[in-house]
């Protein structure tokens, strides 16, 4: 048990690190609110990365959520323009992206195509449509939505959270109770141990692989919903690239790109962990933004080659 | 008539002929030629112009393609280079419009060229030495280098003055734009290299099989270094180019989505994401579907929007066809 | 009548694949409590009935009866409903799970709805402790599967197939990569098996296990039923004529071909001393001399891959030095080894022998290329040549040498294999298990080669699992137990010999 449990470990000491050298450096890093606004700032690239964690531990990938999440901001809006009751937009939306998701799942598991192309040609898709649909931003003046924005839940301290930060933590709670005690959590681990081995054994492969894509894409839409509380609009240029920041979350968080190991607990510290060096680098004030990329190329880079250090001492999955 | 078309240049060949086909249905004079300012003037010219960038580093993918590697940083290397090369001109504006570089020009783009491949050598090694899968090690150059280039360009666009660069990627020889030159000798080059040396069946055993590659004596991780390496000059050559075009070097936007491109580019013409045989002339023409497809939007004044649907649409049917269940869903239904 | 119960009849069993007749007419019979070996050689059928019986093909015609009642299993999931469980050679554990989700994994017992309805670990762990206990096997449940030793995953494997109250069991060459220790573990749990009742089908090539664990075998041969025989009235003589149709003439280095004693006052052409790689082969020398076949025999993970590899520069040492000819050699990179003259066969072709893809002529060509270096080109009709020569002095069957190596059958992939390696004319030529997985006939083939090519002065080193065929070609045996040099033969030794020098040993 314990050397499934050393990444996780890995990631948290890192995390703990991080936060004692801003406390440490800055004045008032060391408040509550900060830490808060880690995961209000990330609500929605805590949420996909959950996705995404499903999807890596099968041994997948899917490059297509950043996109999944535009057009989710770009349906919505437009669907509140054309007077719709938010809920039920917000609940076709959620349909929609997990539609999407399923349909790049089927034609990878049917077809037998690669993780890879299919969800970069879903992301594509998915961006095109966005432009399709308007190459400008839409805003959002929706009361509900902006009622949603606006609200502060209270959690001690003069601290709050907003909704979108208690979804991500909700979302991580259901995720983590899948990933444990349900039979699909535990096929997608099985399969990414071994793909023909898991399907010798007879357990439903085919409809969990189609699954983590369904997951996934669900995630990105709920991601997109959680956008437009935070952006209240819709426009084809929100997260671009947020799939690399999700998958970068997951490794950071433990997880083997190879799969069959790795734990959503994980990915919500990768998740922090990344919101961490952007407020360190706000805090810093003389840094430039673009230090955010290097140093997540980084961590990125220390993490793989310490997976690979654990990887050789593990037998590799068949 | 079956040897004709089981050639595995045939479905990109006619893609691209349909393509050329359908852009002259749409415009009259697009394939229309015409000598002027002291060279060729035509769409046909213009596609090809523009295709050069892509051309250039498509031809470095397959080559990583076919040893079953993968690089998505280039777009980020293109960046890198259009920066580097930028910084060591020197953009200054002078208004009596003469303006010296800070180097000198063939220092500038060979520096650029050496950074370029350096990077390309980085992402070997992690693939080689430290046993990386290839699309996390070339993901971190991705995610760290466009950091580097707008490191290296301080955030801003960095505009170049100096006017022998602009031969690159605006200039003409003997009648056809230099950029296409640059791409058909690179090609050229390829093509005699892998004729008249064993590289082009090392590669394929690689790709094939690694273990027994080497097994048999080829000097595997040596040679997918230098892919490797090689792949990440082509992207700082076509950095040269895109960033001569527009004169300037733009870290943010320079190559954006280019590795994209570039692996659908590859895999239209024929060569397989898992590895093994590859063709460059395939590759050529799969840059050249891309870009006639993107003017053939263009000049239909239907929105540049539909591109990006096009192309997901593109890669769905070439996944497909190579994949052998569909063909074999498709073989059955057809039987009936 | 003192007939067990007959649980598992199959009768008239045909089935067609496009252009070859797999099975026509056969039959087999499955009796409670009793170990029935099926035996055949490659193409016999063998997987192909196995297939039938757990539902990965539906038979053309024929019927199958379990406990009396007609069945057609649909797929594997289905026969394992049905009762009919197997053990493939390719049934590996999932490693990032623990043994007792493998066991358990997709008949997880939960808790209830008023708890949350998720898995009851708890419940899983005592389940998987409880059927391993029951069988004999020792084993911590909560451990990760892949911390497993290969054998013990084994055994692993073998009780998950049976925790779904198989009435049959099928084992499809279960020890391949098991150590004699490793097989008798197999072996108990087998016999517990079946004193249980369970009817167990054991498919191996190794004609001693059949003979030690089973009370019955049925023989196939071409698809087609040879017959079936209790163990103890066939013996080894009378199955493999069996499984051949035709009485084999031994391959023995007659008096006549003996190459002249005075090889012995020759200068070996590749000296080793000292070389070892920890953890898996432990200091040793070897010395290999021109026109003589070196055997190395031993037992599984005595070491002899491991000292083949390391010969051939594959692993990289951690002490010793090779001299070839005499000098010293820089050997880092198989590269090197080839240039030196060296040739290596690898145990497993399909992972490390064949590139699929490639056609033949390339494959053969291959080594001889990289020798040569990258400018050196040879040009298409010389690697035509070369290719052309060598299919037709072995023997390869394949339609043209164009045709991608993938295509051809195991034995001829093995023979391209050795032609890439005398295209380069090696003066040391090592093979690696260069028999296993094929059939006796072009075993018979692949043995006179290797004499002929130590005739023609190359030293081989052949290494093989069957000692009868070490004992059979080799001038001198070298046997390894435990990673380290037991002791050295000269021809002529009997299998015997080998035997004692591998148990006596001590370390």
């Amino acid at each position: 048990m314990n050397r499934k449990l050393l990444p996780l470990t890995v990631t948290i000491v890192l995390f703990v690190a991080m936060a004692a050298f801003g406390a440490i450096r800055y004045e008032g890093f060391l408040s509550l609110q900060v830490f808060l606004n880690l995961l209000i700032d990330n609500a929605f690239l805590c949420i996909v990365a959950v996705g995404m964690t499903f999807v890596i531990l099968s041994g997948g990938i899917d490059l297509s959520v950043g996109a999944v999440i535009a057009l989710t901001t770009m349906i919505s809006a437009t669907l509140l323009d054309a007077g719709w009751n938010p809920f039920a937009a917000m609940a076709l939306v959620l349909v929609l992206g997990a539609a999407f998701g399923a349909l790049q799942g089927f034609l990878i598991q049917r077809f037998n195509l690669a993780p890879f192309l299919v969800t970069l040609a879903g992301m594509f898709l998915a961006r095109g449509c966005c432009y399709l649909i308007s190459t400008e931003s839409i805003p959002i003046d929706d009361t509900t939505y902006a009622a949603i924005a606006q609200a502060r839940i209270p959690v001690g301290g003069g601290s709050s959270l907003t909704i979108g930060g208690l979804i991500a933590l909700a979302v991580v709670a259901i995720a983590m109770r899948i990933a444990h005690s349900s039979e699909f959590g535990r096929t997608v681990y099985a399969i990414g141990g071994g793909e023909s081995s898991a399907r010798l054994m007879g357990l439903a492969v085919d409809s969990t692989k189609i699954g983590v894509y369904l997951l996934s894409g669900a995630c990105a839409a709920l991601g997109g919903i959680v956008m437009t509380f935070y952006m209240l609009s819709g426009y084809s240029l929100h997260a671009v690239g947020l799939e690399l920041d999700a998958i970068a979350a997951v490794v950071i968080g433990g997880t083997l790109l190879a799969g069959g190991v790795g734990y959503v607990a994980g990915t919500l510290f990768g998740v922090l962990i990344l919101g961490i060096i952007q407020t360190l680098i706000a805090f810093d004030g003389s840094l430039s933004s673009w230090w955010t990329r290097i140093v997540v190329g980084a961590l990125l880079l220390l993490f793989c080659l310490l997976q690979r250090l654990f990887e050789g001492r593990t037998p590799k999955p068949a | 008539m079956k040897r004709f078309t089981q050639h595995m240049l045939f479905w990109p060949a006619i893609t691209l002929a349909l393509l050329l086909v359908a852009s002259s249905l749409f415009n009259p004079s697009f394939l229309a030629l015409t000598w002027r300012d002291g060279h060729l003037y035509g769409s046909v010219i213009d596609i090809l112009n523009r295709a050069a960038p892509l051309m250039v580093v498509s031809l470095g993918m397959t080559l990583v393609i076919a040893v079953r590697g993968l690089d998505i940083s280039v777009g980020a290397v293109v960046a890198i280079s259009a920066a580097v090369v930028a910084l060591m001109i020197g953009g200054s504006f002078s208004a009596t419009g003469e303006v010296q570089s800070a180097h000198p020009l063939w220092v500038a783009l060979t520096t650029a060229m050496a950074v370029a491949a350096a990077c390309g050598l980085w992402n070997g090694l992690l693939v080689v030495k430290a046993g990386m899968q290839p699309i996390v090690a070339t993901l971190i150059l991705m995610v760290a280098g466009r950091g580097i280039a707008q490191l290296l360009t301080g955030g801003q666009i960095i505009t170049v003055y100096y006017s022998p660069f602009f031969t690159l990627g605006n200039g003409f020889l003997l009648g056809l734009p230099v950029a296409l030159w640059i791409a058909g000798s690179l090609w050229a080059a390829l093509h005699l290299v892998m004729s008249r040396t064993a590289l082009g069946l090392f590669v394929r055993s690689i790709g094939g099989n690694p273990e027994a590659a080497r097994v048999a004596g080829v000097r595997s991780a040596a040679i997918t270094l230098c892919v490797y390496t090689f792949c990440g000059l082509a992207a700082g050559v076509a950095g040269l180019i895109v960033s001569s075009n527009v004169k300037s070097a733009d870290a943010n936007n320079a190559g954006q989505l280019l590795e994209l491109d570039a692996i659908l580019a590859v895999t239209l013409g024929g060569t397989a994401l898992t590895g093994g045989r590859f063709t460059l002339a395939g590759t050529v023409i799969g840059a050249l579907i891309i870009q006639t497809l993107t003017s053939m939007i263009y000049s239909l004044g239907v929105p540049p929007e539909v591109n990006l649907v096009v192309k997901a649409a593109l890669v769905f049917a070439v996944m497909l066809l190579q994949s052998a269940e569909f063909r074999q869903l498709v073989a059955g239904a057809a039987r009936r | 009548m003192n007939d067990p119960a007959i649980v598992l009849e199959a009768r008239d069993i045909s089935r067609a694949f496009p252009g070859v007749q797999a099975l026509s007419g056969v039959e087999l019979t499955l009796r409670a409590g009793e170990v029935h070996a099926l035996m055949g050689q490659n193409g016999a059928g063998k997987s192909t009935l196995i297939k039938i019986l757990t539902g990965v093909y539906a038979p053309d015609a024929g019927s199958i009866a379990l406990l009396g009642n007609a069945v057609t299993p649909r797929s594997p999931i289905h026969a394992q409903e049905l009762g009919i469980s197997a053990v493939h050679q390719e049934s590996h554990l999932l490693p990032n799970l623990s043994v007792a989700e493998n066991i358990c994994a997709g008949k997880y017992p939960r808790h209830p709805w008023t708890r949350g309805g998720g898995i009851d670990w708890r419940e899983t762990e005592r389940r998987a402790a409880e059927l391993l206990a029951s069988l004999g096997i020792n084993l911590d449940v909560g451990q990760l599967a892949g911390g497993l030793p290969a054998a013990l995953q084994q055994l692993a494997t073998v009780a998950r197939a049976v925790s779904t109250d198989a009435r049959v069991l099928i084992l499809d060459e279960p020890t391949s990569s098991l150590d004699a220790e490793e097989v008798q573990a197999l072996f108990a749990l087998i016999r517990r098996l079946r004193d249980k009742g369970v009817a167990i089908l054991f498919v191996t090539h190794f004609l001693d296990q059949v003979y030690e664990i089973c009370d019955r075998m049925t023989i196939l041969r071409n698809g087609r039923f040879v017959g079936e025989y209790a163990c103890a009235k066939l013996d080894t003589h009378g199955l493999v004529a069996a499984m051949v149709g035709r009485e084999l003439a031994a391959t023995t280095r007659s008096a006549a071909t003996e190459p002249a004693d005075g090889n012995a006052a020759t200068p070996p052409i590749l000296t080793a001393r000292n070389i070892s790689r920890r953890g898996q082969l432990k200091p040793m020398d070897i010395e290999l001399k021109r026109g003589e076949v070196l055997g190395l025999a031993g037992l599984l993970g005595s070491g002899r891959t491991e000292l083949a590899r390391l010969l051939f520069a594959l692993d990289k040492r951690d002490s010793g030095d090779i001299s070839i000819d005499g000098q010293p050699a820089k050997l880092d990179h198989p590269a090197d080894a080839l240039r030196l003259g060296l040739g290596f066969c690898p145990e497993d072709r399909k992972h490390s022998g064949i590139i699929a893809d490639l056609s033949v002529r390339e494959n053969i060509a291959l080594a001889l290329q990289a020798r040569m270096g990258l400018t050196k080109f040879l040009t298409l009709s010389e690697q035509r040549q070369i290719a052309e020569k060598l299919v037709a002095a072995l023997g390869v069957k394949t339609a043209s040498i164009e045709t991608p190596i993938g295509q051809l059958s195991g034995g001829n992939q093995q023979k391209a294999i050795i032609a890439r390696w005398l295209a380069t004319h090696p003066r040391v030529l090592i093979l690696d298990e260069p028999t296993r997985g094929i059939d006796i006939a072009a075993k018979q083939e692949l043995m006179n080669e290797i004499l002929e090519l130590a005739r023609g002065g190359t030293a081989v080193l052949f290494i093989s699992a069957e000692i009868d065929e070490v004992v059979r070609v080799s001038d001198r045996i070298m046997v390894l137990r435990d990673r380290t040099k037991a002791g050295e033969l000269p021809r002529g030794a009997d299998e015997n010999a080998v035997y004692s020098f591998i148990a006596s040993h001590k370390t």
